[in-house]
This record gives structure tokens, C-alpha cells and sequence, in this order.
């Protein structure tokens, strides 16, 4: 008889919940019941809130249980992983999972991230190789036709980005994968890296080989263990498979690469601080111009992109860049890895065409919040996002969407608050979060950060004079400040004070009284 | 606490660190945290061989130091509590793991308590959002921490 596979993630979300000794108590059982099974260690299928999330292979499908304890494994072998509490059916049956348009994620949660024939047998590497018979612009063709916008943030297009670096003249350029990934409520670049590192590979060799780079980095954050043993590994097996190297694929063309960790400072993630980084030095921000794709990384033309926008790539090339624009609501094109979180009940990784309103993302897909309370505020786009109130939850899920609701998208978190939520306190923390993030280099950054807490402060003890002051402080660091650590940290203090007046007033009235 | 590294030990790791990096472009966080690996922080007598081998002041990789939160200018306890501070973990109920870490422990953030035994800091997410309240424990991270998985996680380390 064949083996029995079984699937438990390797994913942080699930060793974080206790996953590996899930593994454990699946080999220890199936030796006591002389059961001969394969242990498929995979990514995440990105419902976190199913982890541990175990899947068992029968007649070719895969069923899932979850979220699975180590004390459950007994059981589940008892009823022969069949008619269990804990079952939730075939997993592409699952309703979350069926919702959603995978393109990014396609292999995440499916494949064993470290193996290549897995990778190959899922559809990898064929980007890579129609990449390899186009000309250089010939694939920034395909890259501006796919619409791909930076999932980073800013959503600047990826395409004319790399025609930038491409075109300028020098004896060596970078690639630069921002894994920083510092925004509360995101974790899309760490599932990607942990669950399909060779994806993020392949777009870098893409990308490299169309701007004439041979050498890329990735600057991952010191948070992520996992994702850098993952990537760690997976570059290591993709050299020695030739996808990397002085010929990738018998080409001819030379690409290599390896990991930079990060040193716990969310500015970094900035571009150009995170250059500085990369290079030894303090992470403080550059003015620009240049353009890191003109002056990158020890002053040679880099492209800098997102862990999903460079994961995006290579799918792109495999479908082609019509499939991909096929998706989306108007300059927001394909696919978008949404990841909801905080208070909610069914959060995770859900990722589908632009479009989705923000209120059916909250209240259908998350299924409300995990107390059970009423949702009242939602952040999106991470600690610089603004607090949407209910009022807002027909915004629909795109750039200019959210821009002219005066948010942003950002990096596509979600951060559910329910009825209980201070959001006084949230104003006051996103001030406090600028104050120790900041590089230093701009006054109303660095030091009107410190004065926010303080006038937020004032406002919590009653005086409601400082609110007009809260609101032309907030002013100063939008015109003043370098970068958007300054800059958009308004962005949550305003919606703050604007949709939840009531959490700003309530001390000022209790001390007129 | 540990004790500062002996002089002849410092540069004889030291010196290999340094060699271990010398091809890399931009080889000074790399370096860094080779270092806090070694010793659990930077100590400050190998900035000067630090910037002699890369050929840079003292007062550089000094500034680098200190402008990363990672970096330590003195020895932390033996085990190492980081507790997400973030939005997300916030609206998980993060702010009642906080008080309780640091009831329990006896410290605010960036303590050690009396017997070495634990420094608490605070980190801004761990990308385990969904799962929150999310903590690190000597680099090991865990999530759905509530009071009671903390209570544990603490005695695990002989807190
Ligand atoms: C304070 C700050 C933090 C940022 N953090 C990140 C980050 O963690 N990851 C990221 O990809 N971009 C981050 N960005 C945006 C980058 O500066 C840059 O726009 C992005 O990496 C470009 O890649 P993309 O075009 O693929 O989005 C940050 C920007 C600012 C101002
Ligand atoms: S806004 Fe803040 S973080 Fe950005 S460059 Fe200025 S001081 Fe640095
Ligand atoms: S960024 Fe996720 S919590 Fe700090
Ligand atoms: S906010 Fe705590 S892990 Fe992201």
C-alpha cells in the first residue's frame, strides 16, 4: 500500500501554534500503528485561524482538519482521518478557499516549499525560461502590460521602474527585494518566502537578467527566523540546480543572490534608508533624486521592489500579462494577496481580483470580529493607514479606491478593531510608534512625533484646546517630513479624530462638568 | 549575567568574524550581528577593531549601533522576551499580555530582571497578526498568547 500523506505547515503563523509538535505526534503515532506515512511539511493555506491546519491526502484530494492540538493526533488516526470534529472537508472545497484567486499564492500552502521538483511540477520556472527567450524589451513590455503597480506601497508600476534601471548605463546593477515588512497586520511576504521561496527567486532572475543585474539582495527583518532559513535553504538548492549562478538555466546569463537581515527598524523599509542599511550604515532616509534606480545601492542603479511584487513576476510570465490585467477594478490590476487580522474570527491570507469592498472583506470573509462585538474600526495599509469607520465599508479594494477616501492601501493588511477599541489610545500610539521609528533626519518627524503623544496626551486629560493643535501638528508632518514615517502618520491620528470624535471628547467633557 | 568576553578571546573571534565577511559588499550589520551572536550584545571594545578592519571610525559603527534597535550595548539577560506592541496584536487583547509580562517580571520595557534572568522588550509585529498576541522567545516565536499561555512561556524559562 502507499504511503499516507499527510500535510503539517511550516509556516511561523503554525509553529507558532504549536505545528511542530503536531508533526511529532503525527509520526509518533503512525510508528505505534505500524502506518507507513509521508510527512509533507508545507507552507500556509493562509486560514490562520485553522492553525495548526493539518491535510490528509485520500484518493488524490486533499482533506483538511484543523485547527489541530498534539492530544487531537490519537483521535484523528482513531477515525482513520475521516468523520473527526476537526474535519473541514476537501480543502479547495473550503468556501474561504474557493472564493479567492490565487495567482501569487498559487503554490503557498500546496507544495513543500523546499523542493524544486515540486516547485517545476506546479508550473515554476516557466516564466523564467519564456523570459529567457525574449529581449530585454520585450519583457518590459510584458511587465507594463500586466498593470503590476508596487505592493509595497506607493503602487508605482513595476514595469517602468525596470525600464528606469535598464536603461541606465553601468558595469553593475542590483536587485533589491524589500522583506522588511514592518506594517502591523501584514505577513503576506513572510507566508510567500516560507511557503514558496523559489517563486521570489525566479521573479528576482526575471528581473535581473531584463535590467542587466547580476547580483540581488534581499533585506529581510530580523522578526521573520523562519522566512530567512527558508529563503537561506532555498537559494542554496536553487544554485546548486543551476537557477542560479554564472548561467542560469544553461543561458548564459549570470544571477545570483543572497539574504540580508534587518536590524529592527521599521524605517528600513523605506527605500532608501533601507539602502543605506544594506550598505553598513545608519538606516537614515536619502532625499531623492537619484532614484535608487539610478542611484541604488553603492550608487549603481537598483531596482527596489516588494517581496509580492517580485513573487508576482514570474506568474505574470507563465500566463502571460493579459491574464494577469484581466483582473482588477480600474488602474488597480490582478491580484492583490489581502491579509486580514487582528480582531477578527476568520483571519488570514485571502487573495483575490481588486474590487472587493472593504465591508465584505470585514464582515463575509473575516466573518466580524473574534469577540463577537461589534466591528468599529478598521485600519488599512499598516501603522501609517488610516481608521476606516462602518460608514466607509463600501470603499472598494484598489489605489485610488482608498486614496480618495482619504486612505491607502499600503501593503494590503487589514487590522479589525471591535466596539471596545480606544481609539484615542490608537492615535496616541501611532504618534509613539513615529517617535521610536524615526531616522532623525526631519524636525516634524522626530520631534513632532514626541509633541503628539504629549498633546494626545493633553486631550485624554480633558483639555479639548489641544485638539486644533493635535490637527495643525498633524499638518506640519505632512508638509514637512522627508518620507511617509512622518508624513502619513497623520493619516491614522486625523481618522482617529475625525470618525471617532466621540473617544477624543469624552474626557473634555467629564472635566467641564 | 554573562561577563564581558576576555581580551584575547575578542580578537581572536573578532579577527575571524572580520575575515568571515570580507568579501561581502556592505559587510557591517552581517558583522554586527555575528557579533551579538558570539556575545549577546556589541561590546563596546570591539568597535575599535570592527572599524580598523573595515576602515572606517570608530564613531561609524558606533552611530550604526545604536540607530539599530536590535543592537545592545550591554549584555541582556539569559533568555530574551519580545512582546508585539502593534495595532494588531493590540486589538487582540496585546495590552493585557504587556501589563502581565511586566507585573510578572518585575520590569518595564528594555528591563532585566533582579537575577539576570529575563529581558522584556517590546517589537513591532512578527507578522503573526491573525493569530495575535504574538511574542518571541529567544527567537522562538509563538502566538495566541493570552494570560495564561504567557504564565507558562514565563516558567518555561525559569521566570
Ligand atoms: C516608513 C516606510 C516603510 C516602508 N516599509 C516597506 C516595507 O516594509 N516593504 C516594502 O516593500 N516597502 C516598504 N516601503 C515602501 C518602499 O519605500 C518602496 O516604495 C517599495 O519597497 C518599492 O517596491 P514596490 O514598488 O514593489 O512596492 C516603506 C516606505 C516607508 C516610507
Ligand atoms: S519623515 Fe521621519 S523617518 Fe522619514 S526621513 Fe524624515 S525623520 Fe526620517
Ligand atoms: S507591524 Fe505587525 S505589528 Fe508591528
Ligand atoms: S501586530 Fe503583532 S504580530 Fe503583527
Amino acid at each position: 500500500m502507499s504511503k499516507l500523506k499527510i500535510y503539517v505547515p511550516r509556516d511561523a503563523a503554525a509553529l507558532a501554534v504549536d505545528a511542530e509538535k503536531v508533526a511529532e505526534a503525527v509520526l509518533a503515532e503512525a510508528k505505534i500503528r505500524e502506518i507507513e506515512v509521508e510527512l509533507i511539511r508545507n507552507g500556509s493555506r493562509g486560514m490562520l485561524w485553522l492553525e495548526p491546519m493539518v491535510e490528509v491526502e485520500k484518493d488524490g484530494v486533499r482533506h483538511a482538519f484543523g485547527p489541530v492540538t498534539p492530544h487531537d493526533v490519537e483521535a484523528l488516526f482513531d477515525t482513520d482521518w475521516d468523520d473527526h470534529t476537526l474535519a473541514l472537508g476537501p480543502t479547495e472545497e473550503i468556501d474561504w478557499m474557493k472564493r479567492q484567486t490565487r495567482l501569487t499564492f498559487a503554490r503557498v500552502g500546496v507544495i513543500d516549499p523546499l523542493s524544486l521538483d515540486a516547485y517545476e511540477a506546479h508550473g515554476g520556472l516557466k516564466g523564467l525560461r519564456r523570459a529567457l527567450g525574449m529581449t530585454g524589451t520585450e519583457m518590459i513590455d510584458e511587465m507594463k502590460e500586466s498593470g503590476l503597480r508596487g505592493r509595497g506601497g506607493a503602487g508605482f508600476p513595476t514595469g517602468i521602474k525596470w525600464d528606469t534601471v535598464r536603461l541606465a548605463p553601468a558595469s553593475q546593477k542590483y536587485i533589491v527585494a524589500n522583506a522588511d515588512e514592518g506594517d502591523s497586520g501584514t505577513f503576506a511576504d513572510r507566508m510567500l518566502m516560507e511557503g514558496d521561496p523559489f517563486s521570489l527567486i525566479e521573479g528576482m532572475a526575471i528581473a535581473g537578467i531584463c535590467v542587466g543585474a547580476t547580483k540581488g539582495y534581499i533585506y529581510l527583518r530580523s522578526e521573520y527566523p523562519e522566512a530567512i532559513h527558508t529563503m537561506n535553504e532555498a537559494i542554496r538548492i536553487a544554485r546548486a540546480r543551476g537557477v542560479l549562478g554564472a548561467s542560469v538555466l544553461g543561458s548564459g546569463f549570470t544571477y545570483d543572490m543572497e539574504v540580508r537581515v534587518g536590524a529592527g527598524a521599521y524605517v528600513c523599509g523605506e527605500e532608501t534608508s533601507l539602502l543605506n542599511s544594506l550598505e553598513g550604515k545608519r538606516g537614515v532616509v536619502r532625499a531623492k533624486p537619484p532614484l535608487p534606480a539610478i542611484e541604488g545601492f553603492l550608487g549603481k542603479p537598483t531596482v527596489v521592489n516588494n517581496i509580492i511584487s517580485l513573487g508576482t513576476v514570474p506568474v505574470i510570465f507563465e500566463k502571460g500579462a493579459a491574464h494577469y490585467r484581466d483582473f482588477g477594478l480600474g488602474r488597480s490590476r490582478g491580484t492583490i494577496p489581502i491579509q486580514i487580522a487582528g480582531n477578527v474570527k476568520f483571519g488570514g491570507l485571502f487573495e483575490t481580483a481588486f474590487g472587493t469592498s472593504l465591508g465584505a472583506l470585514v464582515d463575509e470573509i473575516g466573518g466580524g470580529t473574534a469577540t463577537g462585538r461589534p466591528v468599529k474600526a478598521v485600519q488599512v495599509g499598516g501603522p501609517l493607514g488610516a481608521y476606516f469607520p462602518r460608514s466607509k465599508f463600501d470603499t472598494p479594494f484598489g489605489y485610488e479606491e482608498f486614496d480618495g477616501q482619504g486612505g491607502l492601501i499600503g501593503h494590503a493588511g487589514v487590522v479589525v478593531f471591535d466596539d471596545t477599541a480606544d481609539m484615542l489610545g490608537m492615535a496616541r500610539f501611532a504618534m509613539e510608534f513615529c517617535a521610536v521609528e524615526s531616522c532623525g533626519k526631519c524636525t516634524p518627524c522626530r520631534i513632532g512625533a514626541v509633541r503628539g503623544v504629549e498633546t494626545v496626551d493633553r486631550i485624554a486629560r480633558g483639555d479639548a484646546s489641544a485638539i486644533p493643535l493635535l490637527t495643525d501638528l498633524c499638518d506640519t508632518m505632512k508638509d514637512g517630513s522627508l518620507c511617509a514615517l512622518g508624513g502619513f502618520t497623520p493619516y491614522p491620528v486625523m481618522s482617529a479624530l475625525t470618525h471617532f470624535p466621540d473617544d477624543f471628547h469624552a474626557n473634555a467633557k467629564e472635566a467641564a462638568e | 549575567m554573562p561577563t564581558p568576553p576576555a581580551p584575547v578571546d575578542l580578537e581572536t573571534r573578532l579577527g575571524a568574524i572580520l575575515s568571515d565577511h570580507a568579501q561581502l559588499e556592505g559587510p557591517l550589520l552581517p558583522i554586527l550581528h555575528a557579533v551579538q551572536a558570539e556575545w549577546g550584545y556589541v561590546p563596546p571594545e570591539a568597535l575599535p577593531i570592527i572599524a580598523e578592519g573595515l576602515n572606517i571610525s570608530r564613531a561609524e559603527v558606533h552611530g550604526v549601533v545604536s540607530f539599530y534597535h536590535d543592537f545592545r550595548e550591554e549584555p541582556a539577560g539569559r533568555h530574551m522576551v519580545k512582546i508585539c506592541r502593534a495595532e494588531a496584536c493590540q486589538a487582540r487583547g496585546g495590552h493585557g499580555v504587556e501589563a502581565a509580562a511586566k507585573a510578572r517580571l518585575g520590569v518595564d520595557w528594555h528591563g532585566t530582571t533582579a537575577d539576570g534572568g529575563v529581558t522584556l522588550e517590546p517589537v513591532y509585529c512578527l507578522g503573526l497578526c491573525a493569530t495575535g498576541p504574538a511574542a518571541m522567545i529567544d527567537g522562538r516565536v509563538v502566538a495566541r498568547v493570552d494570560e495564561k499561555r504567557l504564565e507558562t512561556l514565563l516558567s518555561e524559562v525559569g521566570a
